[in-house]
């Protein structure tokens, strides 16, 4: 049994599909990166996983159990803005889930344990580079940094999952490569499973150990939403090569030509 | 140069500032002045000595009758109701207001009760008030806090829907519990904006204390300028008058800079 296991999943809304007939089986502890152009579902397939969306046909199991169908301390998430709390300061941030997990009706910690929870709090920050930032507030963050407090938060509740939607996609390149090196380093030394969500192919292509292309097999100009979105390309990461790259980027691009005519 | 594009000076932005004030003052004092030459026992435009004299006698001389200081008394009387009635109603906007915001199914049954009360006129339902509670001092809270809350709450519910979506989702993510989600990520967010909504609420706060007071009352600042107008006692109206300026300034900026202190991260652009 896998850990992900995704069978003959649909998503409709209305009269619009988003996705048709997805099939997908991922194991524990791989980076899977999810491409396509606007409108292909890829997102919509996040919020499934995230528990945000649920499905209209079709299985979305977890170890063989239906996802909850609401966010829970198993998923992380990170979005590309707006995930850390403006009013807490970047050690309060990532203190805030354990806070949380420990005191469910105070939600705050005192005493040894809350030095206890902070000294994990530090080893994680120091994890991400923010160490020298523990007492700013988000706003005194850079974009990368604030993206880096985003997933500290996250990764300190040792989820099963981490989902990342475009979370460099408002990135400077230069940041956005820094960014790529913690991310993997971080996937290296946890061994979660991550999906990642991005508009930059090249980024899905050369992170992590799969590449899932969202792509629609069909393309009617005059019904742009009567056929839906699946996985065109399902592929490990290092049997890859350029002219595959033109090849996806070819296929995806006329798609967004398609939704946008 | 365009005059949208001209800007003053700091100095020249103070003196701007402070002209009107001046102009005002002196077309006053000329007024006044006139009148006072052609009758000295004129009422209407009191000049600087005769309200002096109304202050030193109001404020720091006992009442021949009752033996207080009655401008104190006044404002004692005046600053306790309007701190009741905005304090409750603040309390009651931060509640309803939460709930309303963050809770759908409270949201559904409650908003359209809180949108209609909004619309009810609060000096129309002050003989209600007088008839239920009597002509005590509840009253006079009540109209204050049926004036100021249900607007407050609208405006504290408002400010918790527009927190990012991201937020809720990721507190979620974090194992929060409803409870939590209120307690740790929309309350916190919320009271600064509940006391930039108390600032706003203050001028027709003032407005339901002066009514109350000018109807039914033995001591007040309102209760004192309606009861001396029937003399014509301007030197004491238009002291009163500043006075109530005063406090209302000097209370609006005591909750800004309480807001400045308290969430260092609300005025720096970090929400």
């Amino acid at each position: 049994m896998s850990f992900i296991s995704v069978n003959k999943l649909w998503k409709e809304y209305g009269d619009q599909v988003v996705l048709e007939n997805l099939n997908l089986e991922v194991e524990q502890g791989e980076f899977c990166t999810l491409v396509g152009a606007s409108g292909c579902g890829k997102s919509t397939f996040l919020k499934m996983l995230l528990g945000q969306e649920s499905q209209s046909r079709g299985e979305l199991l977890l170890e063989g159990e239906t996802f909850p169908a609401e966010p829970d301390r198993n998923r992380g998430i990170v979005f590309q803005r707006y995930s850390v709390f403006p009013h807490l300061t970047v050690r309060q941030n990532v203190l805030m889930g354990l806070e949380l997990e420990q005191k469910p009706v105070l939600g705050k910690l005192f005493g040894s344990a809350r030095s206890e929870a902070l000294k994990k709090v530090d080893d994680m920050l120091e994890l991400v580079g923010l160490g020298p930032s523990a007492n700013k507030w988000p706003h005194e963050l850079s974009g990368g940094m604030q993206q880096r407090l985003a997933i500290a938060q996250s990764l300190i509740m040792r989820p099963r999952v981490l989902l990342l939607d475009e979370p460099f996609g408002a990135l400077d390149p230069g940041i956005r490569k820094d960014m790529h090196e913690l991310l993997l380093q971080l996937w290296r030394e946890i061994g979660i499973t991550i999906f990642m969500v991005t508009h930059d192919l090249h980024e899905g292509f050369y992170l992590g150990t799969r590449l899932l292309v969202f792509d629609k097999l069909r393309n009617d100009p005059h019904a742009p939403n009567a056929f839906g979105a699946t996985i065109t390309y399902d592929l490990p990461i290092g049997q890859t090569d350029e002219r595959l790259l033109r090849d996806i980027d070819q296929s995806v691009t006329n798609t967004a030509r398609y939704q946008a005519a | 140069m365009r005059l949208i594009n001209r800007r003053p000076g700091r100095l020249t932005a103070t003196a701007l500032g402070i002209l009107p004030f001046i102009i005002l003052l002196l077309i006053y004092g000329a007024a006044s002045q006139q009148r006072l030459a052609e009758n000295p026992n004129d009422k209407l435009l009191p000049g600087l000595e005769q309200m002096t004299a109304a202050v030193d006698r109001m404020a720091f001389q006992e009442d021949r009758r009752s033996g207080d200081y009655l401008m104190w008394v006044d404002t004692l009387a005046s600053l306790e109701r309007l701190g009741m009635g905005v304090g409750v109603a603040a309390l009651m906007a931060l509640v309803v207001g939460l709930a309303n915001g963050i809770l759908p199914l409270v949201r559904a049954n409650l908003a359209p009760l809180v949108s209609a009360l909004s619309m009810v006129p609060p000096l129309a339902i002050l003989p209600i008030l007088f008839i239920v509670f009597g002509l005590g001092e509840l009253s006079k809270v009540m109209l204050i806090v049926i004036g100021t809350a249900p607007i407050m709450m609208r405006d504290v519910a408002q400010r918790v829907s527009e927190l990012p979506g991201e937020q809720l989702i990721k507190i979620q993510t974090l194992g929060a519990n409803s409870w939590q989600v209120v307690t740790r990520m929309a309350l916190p967010q919320v009271l600064p904006r509940l006391i930039d909504a108390v600032r706003l609420s203050l001028g027709p706060a003032w407005l339901f204390l002066i009514a109350a007071e000018a109807i039914a009352s033995t001591e007040g600042l309102g209760y004192r300028i309606f009861l001396v107008r029937r003399y014509l006692a301007m030197d004491v109206i238009l002291p009163y008058v500043i006075w109530i300026t005063v406090l209302a300034i000097v209370i609006d900026q005591c909750l800004r800079l309480a807001n400045r202190r308290l969430f260092p991260w609300y005025n720096v652009g970090g929400h």
